[in-house]
């Protein structure tokens, strides 16, 4: 109990210096017991759950008033997270487990005490009601139509919160057979209703009327219930749609605005507008067709070939202002080896932009088959001769053709015909 | 079809196009571009912007090649192909289709390929690469872009268990090879160079994988897009 009247004192706390100007009364999704009913008044109303959940056990024991009191605020209250419009969310009311994952959770000396508590006065119930009499005929049914109400309503609260926290996918199963068993028990208590109310030779005229009828209700009303969910469903449809379209918008504006003023503004430096310009093509691409398609997880560190491939060459192209045709087939981790080809490969590709870019765009290609990783670097430059490059150059032959060796791989350096230079880095990698 | 023995004949060669993209700007850049007949012999003899439009333009003009963008209002480049298959068979004056989208995306790319297109280039390229193309595809040619060169090896990699009668679906070693150096920027000249073969087998390499690829509707294709969660 102490730990549960420390949180909610403590949460009453919190919501206190920063008075929302409108408090709006949510169910708390988190720590409840039944229907966060208790909970959620709870916070609502600052006082310690334990005293809302005893006032609750009282009026239950007089009559059953606290049952059905604690109904009716199931039904009417929602449950509480992100209710709409609120730009303060009763954070107050629920509180995240210490874990984050409120199911792994060790049950908690308040929880413990409230079932005990619960336990208490479901006898003190049972023993208050005269169980041979005449009531007992109602008594049976109304407790198991009650047991499965409750079941079905758990069962919404938590259709609702995996909409949330997209959760208990490997749940379905025991969310239906929840479901099936609140049906099931509430047609059995109504069943037994009739039965024990008429005698069973009625039930069929019963059933008849009843059948009768519901499809009367059916059909006047059914049109306007299937109007009114493909309204709702349309609706909803255009705001996912104008919530799209206002990201859209949004990200053109930031950063394709942004790159349209600077190039205005560096009209006459005609390098400079082309770096602008492919920097901001490559990017809006890259959230256009990219699948996960933020495009702007850019700080942290490639995990694949292909990534590192295209990181190395985007970068490149921004230094040197020359274009880079990246062609990627197959991909894979990178480990240390690879680590060292890409950069032999990085390397290959400024030279490439540095010395050859006037020919026009640099070709990179990298190909993972099987477990040899082969990347080519070619431009369209004058080429050169490699016995040509001065001794003390270390470029070509420290940063390409010895990081390669020395990790175990292969550096090519070759005229293609037609002009040109081309590199080739093969490696293998190690296998899985 | 008067203009055919123009266009067929003479010292210069001719080509009549259709352009098909949504975006008037760039119809009039390609326009622009390619379509100063005199000196391109090209002949931009008709535009469309949607999907309705490019099939009542193209059926009416019957161009030997329309550059054909892969993304447009109702259904895409590939609808275009699909209402315009009966003209792609044509014996006597087929109608090819090149594409020329500035989509990244594999499944695009794919997708016309599939439907029939002849070629796939992107819009960065150049005002005389394209003619090139243009008439390579007249020719009857593929045109295959180091892109989409990357996208079929792609599509065509990793058979590890090679299935029983399938030979017909899978890439030879040398058009593997041929692929690959489109892939690496080389052009079908020096590909010919590098492997000591001529350009017209080049040329015909490039044909067969572009008919595997538009008949291949077995495994690897599937298994690839299953893979990227295409279908």
């Amino acid at each position: 109990m102490p730990a549960a009247t420390a949180r909610a004192a403590h949460s009453s706390l919190a919501s206190d210096p920063e008075e929302p100007p409108l408090r709006k009364l949510y169910r708390s999704a988190d720590g409840r017991m039944l229907g966060g009913v208790a909970r959620g008044l709870a916070g609502h109303l600052g006082l310690p759950v334990a005293w809302v959940r005893f006032v609750f056990l009282g009026l239950f024991l007089s009559d059953g008033l606290g049952a059905l009191l604690y109904a009716v605020f199931w039904i009417v209250v929602p449950l509480g997270v992100g209710g709409v419009g609120d730009a303060h969310p009763p954070r107050s009311v629920f509180e995240t487990a210490p874990d984050g994952r409120r199911r792994l959770r060790k049950p908690d000396p308040g929880q413990v005490f409230a079932l005990v508590a619960l336990l208490v006065g479901a006898v003190a119930f049972v023993s208050s009601v005269d169980m041979g009499s005449e009531a007992d005929r109602y008594i049976w049914p109304t407790l198991l139509i009650g047991a499965g109400s409750v079941l079905v309503w758990r069962q919404a609260d938590n259709a609702r919160r995996a909409r949330w926290m997209e959760v208990g996918r490997r749940r379905r199963l025991l969310h239906l057979a929840r479901a099936l068993a609140g049906v099931a028990l509430v047609g059995l208590g109504l069943a037994v209703f009739m039965v024990v109310r008429g005698s069973a030779a009625q039930l069929g005229n019963v059933l008849t009327a009843a059948i009768a009828v519901l499809t009367g209700i059916a059909l006047l009303a059914g049109p306007y219930l299937v109007r009114m969910t493909q309204d709702l469903s349309e609706e909803r449809l255009m705001r996912i749609r104008a919530q799209e379209r206002a990201e859209v918008a949004a990200h053109v504006h930031d950063s394709v605005l942004h790159t349209l003023t600077l190039i205005q503004r560096n009209a006459d430096d005609g390098g400079e507008v082309r770096r602008l310009a492919r920097a901001q093509e490559r990017e809006l691409r890259n959230w256009l067709y990219n699948p996960e398609g933020t495009g702007k997880d850019e700080d942290d560190e490639p995990e694949t070939l292909a990534e590192a491939v295209k990181r190395a060459a985007a970068e490149v192209e921004d230094k040197h202002g020359v274009p880079l045709e990246v062609v990627v087939v197959g991909d894979c981790p990178l480990d240390d080896k690879l680590g060292a080809q890409m950069q032999a490969a990085r390397e290959a590709m400024v030279n490439a932009a540095k010395y050859g870019g006037e020919g026009g765009a640099v070709q990179v290609f990298a190909e993972v088959e099987g477990t040899t990783v082969f990347v080519s670097v070619r431009d369209r430059g004058p080429g050169f001769d490699l016995d040509e490059v001065p001794a003390d150059r270390m470029g070509v032959r420290e940063s390409i053709i010895g990081r390669m060796q020395r990790n175990g791989g292969t550096a090519r350096l070759r005229s293609v015909p037609g002009g040109g230079t081309e590199v080739e880095l093969e490696m293998e990698r190690a296998s899985e | 079809m008067t203009e055919n023995t123009e266009a067929t004949g003479g010292p210069e060669r001719r080509v009549r196009v259709v352009l098909v993209d949504d975006h008037r700007m760039f119809r009039t850049g390609v326009q622009a571009e390619i379509g100063r007949t005199e000196e391109t012999g090209v002949e931009v003899v008709g535009e469309a912007a949607d999907v309705d439009q490019a099939v009542t333009v193209i059926t009416a003009t019957r161009p030997e090649v329309v550059l054909l963008d892969v993304h447009l209002p109702g259904g895409g480049g590939v609808e275009v192909l699909r209402r315009c298959a009966p003209l792609m068979g044509a014996a006597d004056d087929p109608v090819r289709f090149l594409a020329l989208s500035v989509s990244d995306a594999a499944e695009d790319v794919i997708g016309v390929i599939r439907g029939g297109a002849r070629g796939y280039v992107t819009k960065t390229i150049t005002g005389t690469d394209l003619v090139d193309s243009v008439f390579r595809v007249q020719e009857g040619d593929a045109v295959f872009s180091p892109r989409l060169a990357g996208f079929v090896l792609d599509a065509f990699a990793s058979t590890d268990a090679p299935p029983v009668d399938e030979d017909m679906d899978r890439l030879t070693q040398r058009e593997r090879e041929v692929l690959r150096l489109i892939a690496r920027g080389y052009a079908y000249k020096e590909i010919a160079k590098q492997l000591f073969i001529s350009v017209k087998t080049v040329e015909s390499h490039v044909s067969a994988v572009l008919r595997k690829l538009q008949l291949s509707n077995r495994h690897e294709l599937t298994r690839w897009a299953t893979a990227r969660r295409l279908v």
